[in-house]
């Protein structure tokens, strides 16, 4: 199955032979990029490193100028300010179709009047590639993505997954130095979505191609790329592993885009050796790390997620548990959200305000389910929380 | 019970109503047509003979069949007059048309990329002139190329012509006046189909590698064939039978069908002739027709 593919490189060659940089070395640099559509400035000065072989995503709700820095990469778009350099070579004014970078559309855009084999063969023409090459290219495209006896269907005769897998092919079949992929699973339902995007990680390991891929699904993003950027109003809020930006979020805007949180507002702080004290309105005194990075005096928020928080029907006495449970509220039980895995449960907080506990469902049978009105305990470490600038 | 059904259904009444119609203002009419280019002329009234008389009896009828013949479309084919004029206006309605899909194709693209709103704009500013009557349009036409018209005076204040060139009578005006006319009916077509077609698909061919030229011939062009298709017909089908615009703006020393037809009727009062002559020009026409038809379904069937 793992069919090492053969070395000549079309895309490569149209853009005068360039040897793809080692793994690991910047493909794509992207340098202060920005462009504005009459008064609205779509990107504002976006700066990003993309390393070969990577598969970076990037994630932000519509609007927020993901899909025009996409199209600036494709070259439907040139950028007013900035540098977009591609193995060292600036394209930012290049046209499409001299760029050594491919595309996947929302919608797929097959060409309707051409059979799979054409749609696939498309790009390969354009190269001016030998057609025995061609056909052999085809094959090879075809069995890559299992669309095998439907080679002289027309678009319309396929299916939405089939449709995807013609577009996907037809995107690498020029063996593009980069790949770009706009939603490329929006179109689908969830359960085929969820299979395509291991398929796509698959593939993109097993090309050793760099993927950039423009999404508004932020678990699709979390899953699928190694590397995540946020963008919000024309600009990266934070480049990190999915990891790091669940985890670390840079600002409560990302906290609050990035899954789900609860997230205190706080006034004022003190030092307890390596723990800062911060006194919340909502919900008292919190005792968190250090932040790695120091925060200034002013406003803060605190931000934990909901599956750091344990509930229990009384404090824990132990003395590893007042180690760890160092922040303990007091509550009742608002609202229970039963989601199969994890149940959500909504705390009401004796001091006035609200915290969510997600829990995993360990059991089949739970005797021990808190019910609503119940008085628990909500419990979390320092580790656990998020300072935040507010 | 039949009669009460159809009008108790008027979905089954609608569905035979373009049979009616057909039947009625088609086939009867071709069928007085196709009679009357099987007969002779006459000094009488109708100018033809026989006349079949349902009143005369069996007989009468019987010889006024034997007397049809097939005397006038041999007359077509062996005078040259005829044969003239039906290549003439098929070499009219050739250059016509593909004067008006050259011009035509360029405005109906820009057309449909344009912004939305601006569209609706353009699309008046298309249909606008048929506001006019179209004889007057023509006439204003005789008025711009004639001797001192606008035409010429503008030239000869921008001194590229040192005297009035002659545009009247001559086949560039007819031209001018055919392109003029039908301009809308190429448009309007062109324009359904190109804007019905996503710009992202012209996207896609230019990120595979294709420059602008092959990005029209691969990819706008053959999806807009259907449109280019519909306005060829809707061009070159009347264009053949043209007889307004030829007899007000080009010479008279060679004449297309249309004017060939209405000599014969209204000068040489010779009805079974110019009968005859117009049952050809539909079989002439209704070759790119069943044609096209043809092509159409093909085409269905694909994408089935």
């Amino acid at each position: 199955m793992a069919k090492e593919l053969p070395g000549a490189d079309v895309a490569a060659e149209a853009a005068g032979g360039d040897a793809f940089p080692a793994a690991g070395q910047p493909l794509l640099r992207i340098e202060a990029v920005a462009k504005t559509f009459g008064t609205f400035r779509a990107v504002a000065g976006v700066s990003l490193d993309i390393k070969a072989g990577e598969f970076f995503a990037l994630l932000g709700p519509s609007g927020c100028g993901k899909t025009t820095l996409l199209r600036m990469l494709a070259g439907f778009e040139a950028p007013d300010e900035g540098r977009i350099l591609l193995g060292g070579k600036d394209i930012a004014q290049a046209l499409p179709h001299e760029r050594p970078i491919n595309m996947m559309f929302q919608n797929y855009a097959l060409f309707p009047h051409l059979s799979v084999r054409d749609n696939i063969a498309f790009g390969l023409k354009r190269a001016g590639m030998a057609r025995a090459d061609i056909a052999t290219r085809v094959a090879e495209m075809v069995a890559l993505v299992k669309l095998e006896g439907l080679e002289k269907r027309k678009p319309d005769q396929l299916s939405g997954g089939q449709r995807q897998r013609v577009a996907l092919a037809r995107a690498l079949a020029r063996r593009p130095q980069l790949l770009l992929l706009d939603e490329p699973l929006a179109a689908l339902d969830k359960k085929l979505r969820e299979n395509t995007q291991g398929e796509l990680m698959e593939l993109q390991r097993r090309l050793g191609m760099t993927f950039i891929i423009v999404t508004h699904d932020q678990e699709e993003a979390m899953t699928m790329a190694s590397r995540i950027g946020v963008m919000k109003a024309g600009k990266l809020a934070q480049v990190a592993s999915p990891r790091e930006l669940y985890e670390a979020p840079r600002s409560r805007w990302i906290a609050e885009f990035v899954g789900d949180i609860n997230l205190f507002d706080g006034e004022s702080k003190l030092r307890d050796g390596h723990r800062l004290v911060i006194g919340t309105r909502d919900a008292g005194a919190l005792v968190v790390a250090e932040p790695r990075e120091p925060v200034g005096a002013g406003k803060f928020a605190i931000a934990i997620r909901p599956e750091k928080v344990k509930l229990s029907r009384r404090a824990p006495v132990s003395e590893a548990g007042r180690e760890t449970a160092i922040n303990t509220l007091d509550g009742v039980i608002a609202d229970i959200c039963y989601l199969g895995g994890t149940t959500t449960y909504k705390v009401k907080l004796d001091t006035g305000g609200m915290l969510q506990a997600s829990v995993a469902n360990s059991a089949r049978i739970d005797v021990d389910a808190y019910s609503l009105n119940q008085h628990v305990v909500a419990w979390f470490t320092p580790d656990d929380c998020v300072v935040l600038p507010s | 019970m039949s009669s009460r059904r159809i009008f108790a259904r008027p979905a089954r009444f609608a569905a035979i109503a373009p049979y009616v119609w057909m039947a009625l203002f088609f086939l009867v009419p071709f069928a007085f047509v196709l009679k009357i280019s099987l007969s002779q002329t006459a000094i009488a009234q109708p100018p033809y003979e026989p006349v079949f008389d349902l009143t005369a009896g069996w007989e009468a009828l019987k010889a006024a069949f034997a007397a049809l013949s097939i005397d006038n479309f041999r007359l077509l084919g062996s005078d040259d007059i005829y044969v003239f004029a039906y290549v003439r206006s098929l070499t009219v309605a050739i250059t016509a048309t593909a004067l008006l899909l050259l011009i035509g194709y360029p405005i109906a693209y820009g057309m449909a990329r344009l912004p939305k709103r601006w569209q609706a704009v353009a699309m008046v500013l298309v249909i606008v002139p048929f506001w006019t009557s179209f004889l007057i349009r023509i006439y204003a036409w005789i008025n711009i190329l004639q001797h001192d018209g606008l035409l010429n005076q503008i030239l000869l204040a921008l001194h590229l012509v040192s005297q009035p060139v002659v545009w009247l009578s001559t086949d560039t005006a007819m031209y001018i006046g055919i392109v003029y006319s039908y301009l809308p009916f190429m448009i309007l077509p062109l324009y359904a189909t190109l804007a019905k077609m996503e710009p992202v698909l012209e996207e896609a061919a230019s990120d595979l590698g294709a420059p602008p030229w092959q990005v029209f011939w691969l990819v706008t062009f053959p999806l807009s064939l259907p449109g280019v298709g519909a306005g060829v017909l809707l061009c070159f089908i009347p264009i053949v039978g043209e007889f307004v615009i030829p007899d007000l703006l080009a010479g008279s020393n060679s004449l297309m069908i249309g004017q060939t037809l209405w000599l014969e009727f209204f000068t040489n009062k010779d009805w079974p002739v110019a009968s005859a002559a117009a049952i050809v020009l539909l079989v002439v026409l209704l070759v790119p027709l069943l044609l096209y038809e043809r092509l159409q379904k093909r085409q269905l069937e694909q994408e089935r």
